[in-house]
């Protein structure tokens, strides 16, 4: 038996047929064909498909997609505005916080949320809110370092 | 591979219902269900998404000081309620070594109370500060202590067709402070091989009017250390008497040996726990040279 899920997906109204299994991993990826959310471990351990699920991050495989309905989904694809990237995008470039990228789009929406909810977050608030984000290249530092930056400019820029 | 039937109940009573067909299943975070169910560990034809029933995610504060927290409202939301957060800290804290912020957006204290694992971070707080289960099902509602609901690994007391609607935590009184501590070769993301919950109230000569120490991965279900809560009480924290303490909540422990870590070593691990428990809660009620 097949679901109809209406959701909106990086603010587009959107609507898919998923099977009852069907996680919204698979319904973003297979059936919207946003490719950028990546499948880890798909059992919640590994964070590389972190999405934001009403403005908080989530791992879209532990979430059936048709618990998704009429919810609003933020996926990698949908945090730059236009051409420019988003200034944690442009920041994990700046500060080689990406190397083979598969964990990235992950760490860059979890990134997102934390900046959303809190203005200054310290070493710990960024270290805490990428917990659940593995990354087996960086080591994290410039990781840390990259979202520490943005966090710091935007404090500037509000001055 | 099975069919996966979904549904999205808006009442308790709907949800008790749906729940009566035996390969039923209720869906709170999902965080455990949907990977047993994917993995096909479990044998699941229907799952019942019990989010969008008004009262499993309500957190309310009681008129009488208590909380009643929804059974499926997440960890996440929990800690966004400011009033919650900053009267019960310790159990946040607690409810916070679950997985990852992705993780406790999705998994609720109910789904913790109700899968039953030993090793469960929020389970020994609720314990300790003697909350209750709120639970429906066919022939009606009941509630129970929390510390009833763990009958084994995996398992629970609750019957086939019933739900846990709601937590109750009872108002607080007098001076009091909890802590849970719990000890994981890694810091985050990892299982507890044993872990301490202390809740301790003193009056105002600082005589123990109440303790309560719960234990986390070291039996079959979180296990009440009952010998060492009846030490406490009527005297004053002293170094000796927390080392006392500690040792009998050792000697109450009945852990196994397994992959993380052998019994001798989750017995060691809960002497040193709970000494270090009191000790906090000793700080925070400013009782000093503990």
């Amino acid at each position: 038996m097949k679901i109809v899920v209406t959701l909106d997906v990086n603010g587009e109204p959107r609507q898919a047929l998923a099977d009852g299994r069907d996680t919204l991993l698979q319904l973003v990826r297979d059936q919207l064909g946003l490719t950028g959310t990546k499948e880890g471990c798909s059992n919640g351990n590994c964070g590389a498909c972190t999405v934001l699920l009403d403005g908080e991050p989530v791992c879209a495989c532990l979430v059936l997609a048709a618990e998704a309905q009429g919810a609003h989904v933020t996926t990698i694809e949908g945090v730059a505005v236009g051409n420019a990237l988003h200034p944690v995008q442009a920041a994990l470039i700046k500060f080689g916080g990406t190397q083979c990228g598969f964990c990235t789009p992950g760490v860059v929406l979890s990134a997102v949320a934390l900046l959303d909810r809190v203005a200054v977050p310290s070493d710990a608030d960024i270290r805490y809110a990428i917990a659940g984000n593995i990354c087996r290249c960086t080591g994290y530092g410039k990781i840390v370092e990259a979202i520490q930056a943005v966090a710091t400019s935007r404090q500037e820029a509000s001055r | 591979m099975q069919e996966l039937h979904y549904s999205r109940p808006t009442t308790v009573a709907d949800a008790v219902v749906a729940l009566a067909r035996p390969d039923a299943r209720v869906l709170a975070g999902g965080t455990d269900l949907i990977v047993q169910v994917r993995e096909n560990r479990r044998q699941v034809a229907h799952v019942i998404d019990l989010k969008r029933i008004p009262e499993l995610n309500a957190i309310t504060r009681q008129a009488d000081g208590g909380w009643r927290i929804g059974a499926a409202a997440s960890v996440g939301r929990l800690g966004r309620d400011a009033a919650f957060a900053a009267e019960h800290h310790a159990l946040l804290d607690s409810a916070r070594l679950i997985g990852s912020l992705q993780i406790q957006n999705r998994a609720s204290l109910g789904g913790n109370v109700c899968n039953a694992a030993p090793s469960a971070d929020a389970v020994p707080l609720l314990i300790c500060l003697g909350a209750r289960g709120v639970v429906a099902g066919p022939g009606g509602r009941r509630t129970l202590p929390i510390v009833e609901i763990a009958t084994g690994p995996g398992r629970s007391s609750l019957a086939a067709a019933e739900i846990l609607v709601a937590i109750v935590v009872p108002a607080q009184t007098g001076r009091w402070a909890a802590k849970y501590l719990r000890f994981t070769p890694r810091r985050e993301m990892d299982i507890a091989i044993a872990g301490v919950g202390v809740w301790l109230q003193l009056d105002q000569q600082s005589a123990i009017t109440g303790a309560a120490i719960t234990l986390a991965s070291v039996a079959p279900t979180p296990l009440v250390a009952a010998a060492a809560q009846t030490l406490l009480v009527g005297e004053r924290l002293s170094p000796k008497l927390i080392a006392a303490a500690a040792q009998s909540a050792a000697d109450e422990a009945r852990p196994i040996s397994d992959t993380r870590g052998s019994a001798d070593y989750r017995r060691q691990l809960v002497a040193v726990l709970t000494r270090r428990a009191l000790e906090a809660c000793a700080g925070e009620l400013g009782i000093h040279g503990t």
